[in-house]
């Protein structure tokens, strides 16, 4: 945020008696209900944004648990049955000598996921306590959890496309197991979860802080 | 635009006080979505991009013929993604037995049971939802780009499009299949078909219409259709 020169003090449109649209960035008069240019309910505050991020969240967490505990595939090759959960199958992988497949697959389906679940318990909960960390971190870390949580999917359309695939009757066949259908459901919440969160309360935390800071 | 230049930046001016934005039209203002910073509009020209000085979002990007573009790349999008889920995609082989695939395969190999909404997640999300995305986009830019009044219904068309923005998952399938391909090359031998390479243009497609496509200016053609 060092740009020399800008005056740093910005005008929200809530202090500005103002309503805004976040989707189609028009201003509104403040108590103004829909965009009258895209149709979007206004609210200056989602206010039971945390309580959606909650929800959404816990549901997420919920499914993640068998995701990882049921197979994710099922490897029939001759007479021999091969069942593999998310984490197995990396380390069979990383046996086979290929550590960056290994590496891929252990990123996008535990450590994206996991980190995903942490980043948003954690903006939930700092946005509440006030002036714990700086508004330009928690941005970012909200960037990143928009941006990245699609990613996890990766190890859905693996298992889609390998299951297509390899289907040679009475030499290999390969079946999705229970958890890429958790996997996937797990995904889906947390993307929803994130996308609950109403990013504009990380700097009504800051400029509370401000304010505190002004009158010591 | 020289190829070697930086891309240039244009910060939004703010208004000094609440009261100076109290002041002016409603039309003049725009704010930002992240942080709800709200500034006085003020149109970038073409290339450059107005930033918000909170949190850096960027609210307008209007590119030249940015419309023109889009429009193409829509069109060619649609004949691939299309094109591209009903021909072979990969096949393999093992000791004389074969198997080939399409993309629509691939996606509805879940079908036992619970399996069934996992298929069409997928199907959704790799072949539907773009394709959806990019009929809606033909729909709501091309009377815009023809200086005609607004489509019935473009306002709607648009918000849908936005809304499933996130779940338009075509280049994380392409890294899936870089996955998938590693894991079968040992069992057995892979060859690509004709969809395998339209789906990698498809993937750079995409990518590209989302990086030309400037949403405000869109809102507000939407509003203003002649004016732009």
């Amino acid at each position: 945020m060092e740009f020399t020169g800008i005056p740093q003090k910005t005008v929200t449109a809530r202090e500005a008696g103002l309503v805004a649209c976040t989707r189609c960035n028009r201003a509104w008069p403040l108590g103004t209900d829909v965009c009258r240019r895209c149709g979007k309910t206004l609210v200056s505050r989602d206010v039971f944004s945390l309580q959606k991020v909650w929800a959404l969240w816990l549901v997420g967490l919920m499914c993640y648990v068998p995701a990882n505990m049921y197979p994710m595939l099922r490897t029939q090759q001759l007479f021999t049955v091969d069942e593999s959960t998310i984490i197995g199958g990396a380390v069979d992988l990383a046996h086979y000598g290929a550590f960056g497949i290994a590496a891929v697959i252990l990123v996008a389906s535990v450590v994206i996921p996991l980190g995903k679940f942490w980043a948003i318990a954690f903006l939930a909960v700092s946005v509440r306590s006030k002036g714990t960390f700086a508004s330009g971190k928690r941005l970012l870390m909200y960037e990143i959890v928009e941006y990245i949580g699609r990613w996890s999917m990766i190890d859905i359309f693996v298992v889609a496309i390998l299951s297509a695939l390899v289907q040679l009757q009475g030499l290999a066949s390969i079946t999705p197991g229970p958890a890429a259908f958790f996997f996937a459901l797990s995904v889906i919440f947390t993307m929803l979860s994130a996308q609950a969160f109403d990013p504009r309360m990380i700097w009504d935390a800051q400029s509370e802080d401000d304010k505190a800071f002004e009158n010591v | 635009m020289g190829v070697l230049h930086p891309p240039r930046y244009r910060y939004m001016w703010r208004m000094s006080d609440a009261m100076n934005l109290t002041k002016t039209p409603l039309e003049e203002l725009i704010v930002c979505p992240i942080c709800d910073a709200t500034y006085q509009l003020q149109r970038p020209k073409a290339g450059e991009r107005a930033v918000c000085v909170r949190c850096h979002k960027v609210l307008i990007a209007p590119r030249y013929k940015a419309g023109m573009q889009i429009i193409a790349i829509a069109i060619a999008s649609v004949v691939l993604v299309i094109a591209a889920s009903v021909f072979p995609f990969l096949e393999i082989s093992v000791a004389g037995r074969t198997n080939a695939v399409s993309i629509l395969d691939a996606a509805l190999s879940f079908t036992r049971g619970p399996m069934l909404v996992l298929a069409l997640l997928t199907a959704g999300f790799i072949i539907f939802v773009p394709l959806l995305r990019m009929l809606l986009t033909l729909y709501v830019l091309i009377p815009v780009v023809l200086d005609r009044p607004a489509a019935k219904h473009a306002v709607w068309a648009f918000r849908i499009s936005e809304a499933m923005r996130p779940w338009s998952m075509a280049e994380i399938f392409a890294l899936g299949c870089a996955v998938a391909l590693v894991k079968v090359a040992d069992l057995a031998t892979v060859s690509f078909g004709p969809a395998f390479w339209m789906f990698g243009v498809l993937v750079v497609l995409v990518i590209a219409q989302d990086g030309f496509m400037c949403k405000w200016s869109v809102w507000n053609s939407l509003e203003y259709p002649k004016k732009r």
